[in-house]
């Protein structure tokens, strides 16, 4: 039942919104109906945690400890996002932007991005999983292209056409992968239901499997970000509107992720071997070595932040290849932190170029006398996205350094300085921003409460996370990776 | 009751040619240069693909493979070419032609991943219980020769047959391999594709309006970082 009603909540509200979108008070009632929906995944995971898995939907939809994470992070970011574009795009009304109909493609499109990545979630058919993931990626074009400038529609459509084709080489995966299970589970409906497969996950053909594990990492890896697969990421963040572009780092990369990660599970276990872990660890290590280089040349300040997005997936997808139990938990904690503070950064870059008038880091000085809140706000998301203690995200890299120095030592090093040339360029930056000489006329947010609200929450909660780790969430975590057989080393 | 031996003979080799049609129309859409012609190869990929369906189908009496046949054409070749022809129509670029550099160094390479499909395949296929496994290896090969053709080609039209032949490969494969996905897998992939289509045709129109031209190496010139 609850997850049918978690799916139906955003299906309704994109109806709705489709429906009376450009109307007076739209906006609100998507904040409305994100709620709603984090409220339902609140529900959902208290009830995973005590009475164990759920089942739904003739069997089609499905939730565990592992999955359920992900439905109350992508509920509650899509919610707290919903409150900074109420804000984003009153601001951007202000200035001429908007139109009605743009409103209402816009605030339809979010309920509709949101619906899919929850089916992705809780969905138990591996083949609908690739249908709703592929779902995202339609949503989120139009979104990307809403501006409508030149630079966007080009943005829009590379990412179109390569996670496009990535979706196509993951479909092959899951073609290759129902080939496998078919033989033991036979032909027809359950041979895809992922509590069937992974009942018979070791008796899985392996050459076959293995070959669809290729697939798949190159698939769904296009969406997650891994170099070399990443160039439509860089774009598309920059191009669109800024709380897609939070939505975007803080979620959509980790459902892509998430998709990998079930499928390897089911492939550790046919394959006997650490096929799986290498890939996942080269991907990853590749991915954070090239995304921080990349970083210093960057003179835009969404493209900024969408390149150390490729380094913190990165960081998570290594994560996941180190394995065993200490680098699976900080992989998720990884995840869980980069979610909650990149799409805070990106709440507070939404402003900063809007009271800036450019996303250009050299046009945009002296924000610490304009605005300091905002100055304020980007300082410390510096401190959280870089690992600084006390924040969520330097718990998590110190586990991953530390899982890395007993599996893989020899990664250290490149991860080190990977590590400090992004603290270097994004501090560098971030002062540049701040600082500066001209005459500033301030430039106060209206509002400034429910602007500020979702920004310091985010950094709130991930700094709590950081200085006590509730024990509780600590062993939801574990209880989670167990169940789902993430643990298992190489 | 089985059916009798010359029968079947004829049916397996009707499907190795409906195969093999299949593999050479992959080849023709990476060579031909006219947006109309290439519209009609992907029809006619849409009528082979029926009909390759519906003699897997005989083959193996699997009924319901006559229902995907079907679906096959309503959808590969009625709705989608329609669509498409509508666009070409609206969009006044029924008689452009792209101008292809290195035609023969593409096909060279679209031979080679021939060959290297039908190896990587080749395990796959001796483990395949279908009437038809011997063709995975050309689900694999048309899906890499769409591919192929994706990052050869610069128009946005070509792109998107690109992306339509790549699905059109897969379904070939999942028939192939395991008589089709379930069907409520490949309902839902025939609705993303349908979405696609449309998302597709809506972006045709605003790259013509911020571009003046569907040709994406205007867009090249557009400045990003």
């Amino acid at each position: 039942m609850i997850l049918l009603a978690i799916v139906l909540c955003p299906l309704t509200g994109a109806l709705l919104l489709g429906a009376i979108g450009h109307r007076r008070g739209a906006a609100h009632l998507n904040v409305l109906i994100s709620f709603l929906t984090f409220g339902i995944s609140l529900l959902l995971v208290r009830q995973v945690f005590t009475t164990g898995p759920v089942t739904g939907g003739a069997e089609q939809l499905f939730s565990d400890g592992f999955s359920a994470i992900f439905v109350v992070i992508t509920g509650g970011v899509g919610a707290t996002t919903s409150l900074f574009s109420l804000r984003y795009m009153a601001i951007e009304k202000a200035h001429g932007h908007l139109t009605p109909e743009r409103t209402r493609l816009y605030l339809a499109l979010y309920q509709v991005f949101v619906l899919t990545m929850l089916v992705v979630l809780v969905s138990n058919n591996l083949g609908l999983l690739w249908v709703s993931l592929e779902g995202a990626t339609l949503a989120t074009v139009l979104l990307v292209a809403w501006t409508r400038t030149p630079a966007s529609v080009k943005a829009a459509w590379k990412y179109f056409i390569l996670c496009g084709v990535g979706i196509a080489l993951a479909l092959f995966g899951t073609i290759l992968l129902y080939f496998a299970s078919e033989k033991t589970l036979g032909p027809g409906g359950t041979a895809l239901l992922w509590t069937h497969l992974d009942s018979v996950k070791s008796s899985l053909e392996p050459t076959v499997i293995g070959l669809a594990f290729i697939f798949f990492i190159v698939g769904y890896g296009t969406k997650v970000g891994l170099v070399p697969l990443h160039s439509w990421l860089p774009d598309a963040h920059a191009e669109g509107p800024t709380p897609i572009s939070a939505v975007l780092s803080g979620l959509l990369l980790n459902v892509a992720l998430y998709a990998i990660l079930r499928v390897k599970v089911l492939a550790d276990a046919s394959l006997h071997n650490a096929l799986t872990s290498h890939l996942l660890m080269g991907f990853g290590l590749v991915s954070v070595l090239l995304a921080s280089l990349s970083m210093w040349k960057r003179q835009d300040i969404k493209r900024l932040f969408a390149y150390s997005s490729i380094e913190h997936m990165g960081l998570a997808t290594f994560a996941f290849g180190l394995g065993g139990p200490v680098g699976a938990f900080a992989g998720l904690l990884h995840m869980t932190a980069h979610s909650l503070i990149k799409s805070a950064i990106f709440f507070v870059v939404g402003h900063v170029v809007q009271t800036s008038g450019s996303q250009k880091i050299p046009d945009i000085r002296n924000i610490a006398d304009r605005t300091p809140d905002l100055a304020r706000a980007l300082t410390v998301g510096g401190l959280a996205i870089t690992g600084l203690p006390p924040f969520a995200i330097f718990a998590s890299e110190f586990l991953i350094l530390s899982a890395a120095v007993s599996r893989a030592p020899w990664t250290l090093p490149p991860l080190l300085l990977a590590l400090l040339v992004t603290f270097g360029v994004i501090f560098r930056r971030i002062q540049e921003m701040t600082g500066g000489f001209d005459f500033p006329v301030p430039k106060p947010l209206h509002q400034p409460i429910l602007t500020f609200f979702p920004i310091w929450i985010h950094f709130g909660l991930a700094l709590f996370i950081g200085l006590f780790f509730p024990e509780t969430v600590g062993l939801l975590y574990h209880q989670a990776l167990l169940s789902v057989g993430l643990t298992h080393g190489q | 009751m089985p059916p009798p031996l010359s029968q079947h003979l004829l049916a397996n080799h009707l499907v190795g040619f409906l195969g093999s049609a299949l593999l050479l129309s992959s080849f023709a859409m990476l060579a031909q240069r006219r947006m109309t012609s290439l519209v009609r190869i992907f029809a006619l990929q849409g009528i082979l693909l029926t009909l390759s369906t519906l003699a897997v189908a005989i083959l193996s009496s699997e009924s319901h493979l006559l229902f995907s046949a079907l679906f096959t054409l309503a959808f590969k070749v009625v709705l989608l070419p329609a669509i498409l022809f509508r666009l070409l129509d609206k969009l006044h670029i029924q008689g452009e032609v792209e101008s292809l550099v290195n035609v023969p160094s593409t096909m060279v390479l679209g031979l080679g991943i021939v060959v290297f499909s039908f190896t990587l395949a080749a395990p796959i296929s001796e483990l395949a219980s279908t009437v038809s496994k011997g063709l995975i290896g050309v689900g694999l090969a048309s899906l890499l020769l769409s591919f192929l053709m994706m990052i050869t080609r610069r128009k946005a039209l070509t792109q998107v047959l690109g992306f339509l032949g790549m699905e059109n490969a897969l379904f070939f494969s999942a028939i192939n391999a395991t008589y089709g996905m379930p069907m409520v897998v490949e309902l839902g992939v025939a609705f993303d594709v349908l979405v696609g289509t449309f998302v597709f045709g809506i972006f045709f129109f605003q790259i013509r309006e911020t571009f003046e031209s569907l040709d994406l190496k205007h867009m090249d010139t557009t400045s990003m970082e």
